[in-house]
């Protein structure tokens, strides 16, 4: 019985850490090897269904599916990461400041978070792809921005939380700079939340560039976007179901890793609802 | 303990039983097809619309779509056939002088708006000064720069005298440029829009739908014979296509790849659009200023592979702006002008000065994935020969904006809009069109033979210039031309009397159930 | 009463903020509204009639200004696309999201809270285990992708369920349901696995607090200690996120409008942007960004009725 519970206390993280894992090998052998070309067209063979040859069937332009999965990949993981790099780092310093600082620097910048967060993030999304331009690293840096808010939340009541601390009052009697309390002293103490939080912003950026992909925008043709892939099968899933499950369930399986991975280390850091 | 296990349960079997018994309704409509007599037939209909008018005022709108409904409440002097011709509409009968200037109109007797009024020239008068900015309102319309003077004789009588003759000038009073509208009605035509078409406006419900209504006074005895037409808008193709499955729009068009699926339970028919599907470049930019480079990237592209996958077979090759709906204007033979052939293309690519190929950029728009589809195809093709084409998938407004009307870009696709007339659908090449010709093609034979078919009245002789016209597009590759692509109507097997025309319009005059 | 004042001038600022935003993005939102609803059809006339007479050729900054003096005065302006008054359209489609969001929440109540209940006391057994799993599922299928196969596997294999369209309550409740119940579920599912979450994470915690030990301890039945007690103390924690989860259906809404073709806020927001109609815009995102504010503000006040202790500052 206890064997079985501790199990299933990390079923969470054992998942999770091995989607994440089996997707980054898959990127990195895409980096060197698909079975079939991901771009060229073959468009006599459009629609086969899965065969050995093509694993995953084939797409409207006779492109190897299994192939374009591989190296969606790469796009996912680019997008993903960029999304996260923006969001946190923009988050941490907006709600670092506010947190630390407070007053009416906190009023504002929380304020100016408010008013993003009121927003639908993915209307927000097609704005700022409207102004910026398509691919992949304007959708990244859309992606980035709305993720912002929800990160600087986070950071600004870690750092309120912390600022008036016993070592935080100490390092400030003893002469630490402001910037090396705040990000050589408090930063690392609420790191877990962040991970936790950009672990999610991760998840989150995949859902949005497929509803993005869903709108039309987003990832530009051919670079192989699962996303972009999902809405073109749409046509098809009457017809030709095996294309629209290879990408859904693609992004489904990356997203529930990464959600997984996410409760995972909340549990882990979080000793209260360890229970 | 039990107890509470039992009762988060029974909530969940709840819902389920719910859900379970709001589904448990179905094959109720199916037990009530089958067999019916005439009288128990539908008399209304409901057809699928891609998205909302822009305007319901017929003078105001311009998009295709719009008038694809609202041409069911609006009439012109002049009515458009099914083969691109024009018959009386509510002129009865008409003459043109032998100069070619004066057109006089006699006015189709017994006719009444849909507010129970009678049609009289003084409408007509209106509708005109109306277009023409004559009744102390901005200008609405172009079309008529050409026309020295309206006036109106007697009560049936209404002439209209052109500064110069114009062969086309017939097309531009049918409702789709001309609708005669009510004076009465001055200031409301957008709110409540009255004409004297066979169905009167009901209800506009943005987003949602336009309702329309029988004219039980129409002209045309016996016409229409539904009750009731409902536009209902709805964007999402795929979601449409079930609409139609579930039995909730009783005409759509259906996406080419799920034509199959539709098959058997659903009449289908097939329109050619009239549109011209082109690929085509920003022809005084280099390298698309030089016609062999134009013409080395209409040697390369695969017409066929765009037909199969993008139209999944629904579209029929073009070799000049202007497709076969429109019968003999069309030049025939054109479509095998340039044959894929990878090698010409190579050399013709090095002729030009580029053997190693050039990176270039394509711009389409988000609005519709068939835009971003073939430029995917294009893409691959051009690879072949070494042009390096990036694709940037943009908003449907920010392509008019920076592409058709900016004229800010490389290459691009587009489809033209099919018109009934063949001048209107090849002025877009005239050099002096400077709003349409958003490729810039600069041809001074082009443009001559344009000027000179307008003074031409022999049908024959036009046709001799039209198809010169189209041999030049050709020849000057100044597009690739790609394609006509199909509609494919899909509607209810009972659904009979749909016509296609040579442009936008969704005819319901004629349209009935019937077993 | 401070509160409250506090309250009310947090919703201005917001509002400000959310519609200099709006304001911002359109300055550089490349796109002209004229030319996108004409098309390519439309001749230079044409354009420049509709131009003048929408007032569009007056800078944007003046456009906002006269926007905002509207709005002190309740009026929200014209569409240009719709040619029509913004209030109107935005009455006429708010009673759609409204009850698909109405809907939405009470499916994930309905199911999620039972659900929660039903794990916490089998912590971390298998049905326990297995449930968060699944109900994670749902959280990581792209919504379009959801709603398209809910249309495909339910929608069209059961004749009740409409999938296009809104039929109005005051019409037939049985009709106002066959449109919403596919949408709603197509936005609760991945909410769902978030609540049921915290409910569960909420009960745990609970449970295993003294008080609990000393009513058990004193006889009070199972069902009791569960429903008088720890559930209720388990609503503070479950509120918080059901503001979160307010703001995700209302964010949730707009895919799926588009979706199943609902004419509600959402699509009509979609529609609004493409065709950059800035007055409509400005309109519906301060319809959301109220909606919003208004939500935080009602699980504020809920706190301090569930917990006396919650003082409202």
């Amino acid at each position: 019985m206890k064997h079985i519970q501790r199990y299933m206390k990390n079923i969470n993280l054992i998942i999770g850490l091995l989607v994440i894992v089996g997707f980054l090998i898959i990127m990195i052998i895409s980096f060197f090897y698909t079975p079939h070309d991901v771009n060229s067209m073959n468009i006599p063979q459009k629609l086969r269904s899965p065969s050995s040859d093509y694993l995953f069937g084939t797409d409207e332009f006779g492109r190897d599916i299994f192939s374009r999965i591989m190296k969606g990949t790469q796009t996912a993981f680019a997008v993903g990461l960029l999304t996260v790099f923006i969001g946190t780092i923009f988050g941490i310093l907006i709600g670092g400041i506010a947190g630390y600082v407070g007053g009416w620097i906190d009023e504002i910048f929380m304020r100016m978070m408010d008013a993003l967060m009121a927003f639908p993030g993915i209307i927000l999304a097609l704005m700022l792809v409207a102004v910026f331009g398509p691919g992949i690293v304007n959708t990244a840096i859309a992606l980035g921005i709305i993720a912002i808010p929800a990160i600087a939340r986070i950071t600004r009541s870690g750092f309120v939380q912390h600022r008036d601390t016993e070592y935080v009052l100490a390092a400030k009697l003893i002469g630490v700079k402001p910037y090396s309390i705040m990000f050589r002293h408090i930063l690392p103490n609420i790191s877990s939340q962040i991970i936790v939080a950009a672990t999610v912003t991760f998840a989150t950026a995949m859902l949005a560039e497929a509803a993005l992909s869903y709108l039309g925008l987003g990832v530009q043709p051919p670079n192989p976007s699962w996303g972009r892939m999902l809405k073109d099968s749409q046509a098809y899933l009457v017809g030709a179901p095996w294309y629209t499950y290879a990408p859904g369930g693609a992004i489904t399986v990356l997203v529930l890793g990464l959600y997984m991975l996410s409760n995972a280390l909340r549990d882990f850091m979080d000793p209260r609802s360890k229970a | 303990m039990r107890l509470k296990n039992n009762w988060s349960l029974l909530l969940l079997t709840l819902i389920v039983v719910l859900l379970m018994s709001a589904c448990s309704n179905d094959d109720k409509k199916d037990a009530s097809s089958g067999e019916k007599s005439e009288a128990d037939l539908p008399q209304e209909i409901v057809v699928r619309i891609n998205d909302d008018p822009d305007f319901l005022d017929p003078h105001k709108a311009t998009a295709s779509i719009s008038y694809q409904m609202i041409l069911n409440i609006f009439e012109g002097l002049m009515a458009p056939q099914t083969d691109g011709t024009l018959i009386e509409g509510l002129a009865e009968s008409y003459a043109i002088s032998e100069d070619g200037l004066t057109y006089t109109f006699n006015i189709r007797p017994g006719v009444k708006f849909h507010n129970g009024e009678d049609l009289t020239v003084e409408d007509i008068q209106y509708s005109f000064d109306r277009l023409m900015g004559k009744n102390g309102g901005e200008k609405m319309s172009n079309s008529f720069d050409n026309v020295a003077s309206t006036e109106a004789p007697d009560a049936n009588t209404f002439v209209i005298k052109l500064k110069e003759p114009n062969s086309n000038f017939l097309y531009s009073l049918t409702a789709r440029q001309s609708a005669i509208l009510p004076k009465s009605n001055d200031g409301k035509h957008n709110e409540n829009p009255i004409g004297t078409g066979p169905f009167a406006y009901v209800k506009y419900s943005p987003g949602t739908n336009l309702e329309l209504k029988k004219n039980e006074n129409y002209w045309k005895k016996g016409l229409p014979y539904l009750n009731k037409v409902t536009f209902t808008f709805q964007s999402d193709d795929q979601a449409a296509i079930m609409s139609l499955m579930a039995n909730e729009v009783d005409l759509t068009s259906v996406p080419w790849q799920r034509v199959s699926e539709v098959g058997g339970n659903y009449n289908l028919s097939h329109q050619n659009n009239n549109s011209s599907l082109i690929v085509t470049f920003n022809e005084t930019k280099a390298p698309f200023d030089n016609i062999k480079v134009r013409q080395a990237i209409n040697y390369a592209i695969s017409k066929s592979d765009i037909i199969d996958s993008v139209f999944a077979g629904y579209a029929v090759p073009l070799g000049s702006n202007m497709s076969p709906a429109m019968g003999d204007y069309q030049k025939k033979g054109l479509g095998d002008m340039y044959k894929r052939d990878v090698e010409k293309a190579k050399a013709l690519l090095a002729e030009a000065g580029y053997p190693k190929g050039f990176k270039t950029k394509i711009t389409v728009s988000s609005h519709n994935e068939i835009y971003s589809n073939i430029a995917q195809i294009v893409a691959a093709n051009l690879k072949e020969i070494g042009i390096d084409v990036e694709i940037e998938v943009v908003e449907w407004g920010i392509w008019l904006d920076r592409v058709y009307f900016g004229r800010d870009y490389q290459m691009t696709t587009i489809d033209l809009t099919g018109r009934a007339s063949a001048y209107d659908i090849l002025n877009d090449y005239i050099s002096t069109n400077d709003s349409e010709n958003f490729f810039k093609f600069k041809n001074n034979d082009y443009d001559k033979i344009m000027a000179d078919v307008l003074k031409e009245r022999d049908q024959a002789k036009q046709i001799d210039y039209y198809h010169r016209a189209q041999e030049i597009l050709a020849e000057q590759a100044a597009a690739v031309y790609i394609a006509d692509y199909q509609i494919v109507w899909g509607s209810k097997k009972q659904v009979t009397g749909l016509k296609n025309y040579p442009f936008w319009f969704h005819d319901m005059s004629e349209v009935k159930f019937s077993n | 009463m401070m509160y409250m004042i506090r309250r009310f001038i947090l919703l201005i600022t917001t509002i400000l903020l959310v519609s200099i935003i709006t304001f911002g993005v359109f300055q550089i939102l490349p796109g002209d509204p004229v030319r996108t609803m004409l098309g390519t059809e439309a001749d230079p006339t044409q354009i420049e009639n509709l131009r003048s007479e929408l007032g569009l050729n007056r800078p944007l900054y003046e456009q906002y200004t006269d926007w905002m003096k509207g709005l002190l005065t309740g009026e929200l302006g014209n569409s240009i696309r719709f040619s029509m008054p913004v209030k109107d359209l935005l009455f006429d489609r708010l009673p759609v999201t409204m009850s698909l969001a109405a809907l939405t929440l009470l499916i994930v109540l309905l199911i999620s809270l039972p659900l929660g209940m039903f794990a916490a006391r089998r912590q971390n057994r298998f049905s326990d285990m297995s449930l968060s799993t699944v109900t994670q599922v749902g959280m990581a299928i792209p919504s379009f992708w959801l709603g398209m196969i809910l249309i495909l596997y339910v929608g069209l294999q059961f004749s009740f369920f409409k999938i296009s369209g809104y039929i109005p309550w005051t019409q037939s409740v049985a009709g106002a349901l066959s449109t919403l119940v596919l949408p709603a579920l197509t936005i609760a599912i991945p909410q769902i696995a978030v609540n049921f979450r915290y409910v569960r994470t909420a009960i745990l915690e609970q449970v295993q607090l003294d008080y609990v030990r000393t009513i058990r301890s004193k006889g009070m039945s199972e069902q009791n200690v569960m429903y008088k007690h720890v559930l209720k103390n388990s609503m503070i924690p479950i509120l918080t996120v059901f503001g979160l989860i307010m703001a995700e259906v209302v964010a949730g809404t707009i895919i799926v409008e588009q979706v199943f073709s609902l004419p509600g806020v959402g699509q009509l927001l979609i529609t609004a942007i493409s065709n950059r109609d800035f007055p409509l815009v400005q309109g519906i995102v301060m319809y959301i960004t109220v909606a919003v504010v208004m939500i935080n503000f009602m699980v504020d006040i809920l706190y301090s009725v569930l917990d006396p202790r919650i003082r409202l500052r």
